[in-house]
């Protein structure tokens, strides 16, 4: 595309621009009449601006639009708002199906929330769809702008043309017989307020806070970077999930590590607050509730040493051992393990004697671990006990034989092989559970009787890996530090500029005219300089 | 039993009650104009300003004894967050104060700061023991700074209404006025919703109630206020008290949901009644008192405040959010509705920005802009904490 030439100072621009890039003349018909320049993006020439002929151009302007951006930004936001009208799936009640569920608890509604998938929002191609364009929306917008921006404020000149100058926001004019003098004076008190002054001919350009322009771009990299972080998560490896039940005194692989650690729950904790606590008291008399103090497993991380054939023993060595409260994950190697769940009370071990029936003399007592019981148990004398069947979680099933529901130990139950002298061959058979106790055939002469239980608590750690997380920190770092840049500064710009007998003194900042009134307020102070709001802007401001 | 924190938070109310008085004597009273013709710190404003900043130490002076006495930042119920909410705002205010020096801002947010403060007291306040996931340092990094952001946020709604109430006309009866009427009628609500739970806990009321809860399970429930709104299956235990009109199902909060709907329905009388007092729409009303107010300078008060509290909020309710519920959930983000709104909070607030930066949406279209983030902030911080049960869910 051909250059345009600036008729007041000879310098090509590139195509589209709008105030030439050195002496700040309006080129475009619109900025020559306009009693206020529009000084957005300095009148550079943006691609989407310019151009508009093929399927990219027309892609790259889609979305380089802040009207588009915006619609964007609304749209995610009405999108997430819908999906906390119902509970998502994820917080329904375990054990029920969720179409059930919506249903039952929400009527029509709840049905036709969860007919339109409403119930996964946030995982739906539609709603990753829009972060993506919100995405998109934000790289292309910001490069449009950033580029053009970039070049006309390093370049700017100090001198302006005058249609420049009093065209800005902020103007006045000054007579004086020194001007020299008065330059000079203005000149010390922009810079006692930290403005950066430039000279170029006598004439002056004070500039603050330009770096505050990149705010928008660098918040805008810091979002981006944090959106890919987020995407992240689907490439294998990067992420898991995962979950590991482990019982006191227990050793159990860590869930996502090939095998490589294991945890051991030395000790679960559950406290509770004190009621009679002198602080607290009052709350929980009104509650009425205890209220858990801390949730706590005592554990030890094992590193697997050998190279780990299948069936042999793992050879374990300590890693470390931590405490793991809620608020106080064990963190090793990328991985951290968290306190998310427990159970109390779980049944571990159970210990019976053998008794004759007739005499009620006890033969002997055995101990029997519910989570790896043994085959046999020999009472020595020709007596023994057969573990025939273990149910951990007994139940009668429909035909109404004894099954387990699962295989933790919450009702156990057990079918025994008595072998005694009387009975050397087949033995005698019985039947023990929690609340039953009877021979098969009603006439043993041994029956096994019910002596003690062991109890034993059990953790739930969460299993979490994160690679995303250095991606998330630097991108949400970057972001805070553009998103301050840009809202906590102003880029402020003050020219004075020598014109035949008189001087011209113009404004202009980005945002918050207040700062600049200040500074412009110090000036008329100390100074002969003056400049107020645009004429012309006010008295349009009036007729609106 | 009073303990030295309650007298503070006593004394720093009435600090913020003299505040307010001084600064609406600045707004109505005699007129100093400096050169531009803008209305500046005349004494009465310095005044307000000064009493403003003692009604804060004392605020703080609140937070810090409470603190002591707990063991802990004071910000892990109901009462001790909107207390803090409050505190938040009467800060946020003296920063733009310190900025503007506009008397007007005193004048609408010293009043909602004392609201807040009563609103607050309305829920119990004793001290309560900490569960386990929210024994964390980052949780009080979180809260903190998310109060404040707010707080800073809320001051762009107040600016935007009196940017309102300034320039819309009043002797049309369009959507503006309903709106802005809407708003009134709000405010009115909560002040005379406040008043009537005053009066009933003078009077000792309590209406307990047996019911089933969300879990299938029997429970009991103490409402304060006579129930129109009973719980699910609920079935009253006291005798002598109103029965229930209505029975909610049990997913929602009954007793809270009673509570709004008792607002709402003093917001009515109270409304009706100053529209027959004051024969006009009450911003219509207020308008005249507000003549002296530059619309531009006011139009930007709002916008600083929110390019202030933007960011605040954005570190303390995304960001700190996040790390915290790194290492108290496992995740950083769960899409708990709570979270979910802090991000609409932040995405509207994003909206608002571009709106203003890019497209010029400034003056009225941006000080009704404020006004529905303010109301977005407080449907997050009343209705998801109290009606939706969630992770978040104080009380
Ligand atoms: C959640 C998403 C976004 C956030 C948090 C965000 C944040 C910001 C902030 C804080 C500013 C500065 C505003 C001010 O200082 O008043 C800004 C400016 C801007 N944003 Fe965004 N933005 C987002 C999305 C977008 C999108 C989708 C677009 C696409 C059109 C976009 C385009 C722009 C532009 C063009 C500017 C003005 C830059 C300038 O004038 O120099 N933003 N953004």
């Amino acid at each position: 595309m051909e250059k345009e030439k600036c008729e007041q100072c000879g310098h090509l621009n590139p195509y589209g621009t709008r105030l030439c890039q050195s002496c700040g003349n309006p080129l475009d018909e619109k900025d020559k009449k306009a009693t206020v320049l529009d000084m957005r993006y300095e009148g550079t020439a943006r691609r989407s601006q310019t151009y508009n002929k093929t399927i990219i151009d027309k892609i790259w302007n889609f979305f380089s639009s802040v009207k588009v951006g915006v619609w964007i930004i609304i749209l995610v936001l009405s999108a997430s708002a819908l999906g906390t009208l119902f509970p998502q799936e994820m917080y329904i009640p375990g054990g029920v199906t969720p179409s059930d569920y919506y249903r039952e608890e929400y009527g029509i509604a709840g049905q036709i929330y969860y007919e339109l998938g409403f119930h996964n929002l946030y995982g739906s191609w539609w709603y990753m769809a829009l972060v993506a364009s919100l995405g998109i929306s934000l790289v292309i917008a910001s490069i449009d702008r950033v580029v053009p921006l970039y070049r006309s404020l390093k370049n700017q000149r100090v001198k302006k043309n005058e249609a420049f100058l009093k065209r800005q926001r902020f103007v006045g004019q000054v007579e004086t017989d020194d001007q020299e003098r008065a330059i000079a004076e203005a000149k010390e008190v922009l810079q006692q307020r930290k403005y950066k002054v430039r000279e170029e001919d006598g004439n002056i350009l004070a500039e603050k806070g330009r770096f505050s322009r990149w705010g928008p771009y660098v918040n805008h990299l810091g979002l981006i970077i944090f959106l890919t972080g987020a995407l992240l998560r689907f490439f294998p490896g990067m992420y898991v999930d995962d979950s590991v039940w482990v019982r006191e005194g227990e050793t159990k692989v860590v869930p996502g590590t090939d095998g490589e650690y294991f945890i051991k729950n030395e000790r679960f904790l559950m406290e509770l607050y004190d009621e009679n606590d002198e602080k607290y008291g009052e709350a929980m008399e009104r509650t009425g509730e205890p209220v858990v103090e801390n949730f706590q497993t005592d554990a030890v991380l094992y590193q697997r040493k050998d190279a780990g054939t299948v069936g042999t023993e793992p050879e374990l060595e300590v890693w470390k051992e931590d405490e793991i409260r809620v608020n106080h994950p064990l963190r090793f190697n990328n991985f951290g393990l968290y306190q998310s769940d427990y159970k109390l009370n779980e049944l571990s071990k159970m210990a019976f004697t053998l008794d004759s029936r007739e005499t009620g003399e006890s033969i002997g007592n055995l101990e029997i671990d519910l989570h790896d019981p043994k085959s046999e148990y020999d009472l020595g004398d020709g007596y023994k006990v057969i573990v025939h069947s273990y149910f951990p979680n007994f139940e009668f099933n429909e035909e109404g034989e004894p099954t387990t529901i699962s295989s933790v130990p919450d009702n156990p139950a057990f079918i025994f092989q008595i072998i005694s002298p009387e009975h050397p061959d087949e033995g005698e058979y019985s039947f023990v559970g929690i609340r039953t106790n009877e021979d098969i055939f009603k006439e043993n002469d041994y029956e096994m009787s019910f002596a003690d239980v062991e109890m034993n608590h059990v953790t739930g750690l969460t299993v979490r890996k994160d690679l995303t997380l250095p991606f998330l920190i630097t991108g949400g770092s970057i972001f805070m530090i553009g998103l301050i840049q840009g809202s906590y500064w102003s880029h402020r710009r003050i020219w004075i500029q020598k014109s035949g007998k008189k001087l011209w003194i113009a404004g202009h900042t980005n945002k918050h005219l207040h700062s600049i009134k200040q500074d412009f307020k110090v000036l008329a102070e100390k100074t002969e300089f003056e400049a107020k709001e645009n004429e012309a802007l006010v008295t349009n401001q009036q007729k609106e | 039993m009073d303990t030295i924190n309650e007298t503070f938070l006593l004394i720093a109310f009435f600090l913020y009650l003299l505040s307010t008085i001084l600064f609406s004597v600045s707004v109505t009273g005699r007129k100093w104009r400096d050169k531009e013709g803008d209305m500046t710190g005349n004494r009465w404003g310095t005044l307000g300003f000064i009493t403003a900043i003692a009604g804060f130490v004392f605020a703080l002076g609140y937070f810090i004894t409470r603190w002591v006495e707990a063991g802990r930042a004071p910000v892990s119920n109901m009462f001790e967050y909107m207390t803090f909410l409050g505190i938040a705002l009467s800060f946020a205010f003296l920063i733009i104060y310190a900025i503007y020096k506009t008397n007007v801002l005193g004048m609408f947010t010293m009043p909602v700061v004392m609201l807040i403060i009563a609103y607050a007291s309305i829920f119990p306040s004793e001290i309560e023991p900490l569960i386990p996931s929210l024994q964390s340092n980052w949780l009080k990094i979180h809260v903190t700074t998310t109060a404040i952001g707010q707080g800073i946020l809320s001051i762009g709604f107040a600016a935007g209404l009196i940017y309102l109430i300034r320039t819309l006309d009043f002797t049309k009866r369009d959507k503006k006025v309903f709106w802005l009427e809407f708003i009134m009628y709000s405010l009115v609500s909560l002040a005379g919703f406040i008043v009537v739970r005053y009066l009933f806990q003078l009077l000792n009321y309590e209406a307990v109630f047996q019911y089933v809860d969300e879990t299938g399970n029997e429970a009991e429930l103490v409402y304060h206020l006579p129930a129109i709104l009973g719980p699910n299956e609920g079935q009253l235990l006291t005798s002598g008290v109103m029965e229930p009109l209505i029975h909610l199902p049990s997913w929602l909060r009954s007793d809270d949901a009673n509570t709004v709907v008792w607002s709402l329905l003093t917001g009515v009388v109270l409304y009706v009644l100053l529209r027959l007092i004051l024969r006009k729409p009450i911003g219509g009303s207020l308008q005249p008192v507000l003549k002296g107010i530059n619309p531009e300078t006011i139009d930007e008060v709002s916008y600083r405040a929110i390019a202030i509290g933007f960011p605040v909020f954005t570190l303390g309710g995304l960001i700190f959010a996040m790390i915290w519920a790194q290492i108290a959930w496992t995740r950083f983000w769960g899409w708990d509705p709570k979270e979910v709104w802090a991000l609409i909070t932040f995405l509207f607030y994003a909206a608002y920005l571009h709106l203003r930066l890019s497209r010029g949406w400034h003056g009225e279209k941006s000080a009704w802009l404020c006004v529905i983030g303010f109301a977005i902030i407080m449907f997050n911080l009343v209705f998801v904490n109290l009606v939706i049960a969630g992770l978040h869910s104080y009380a």
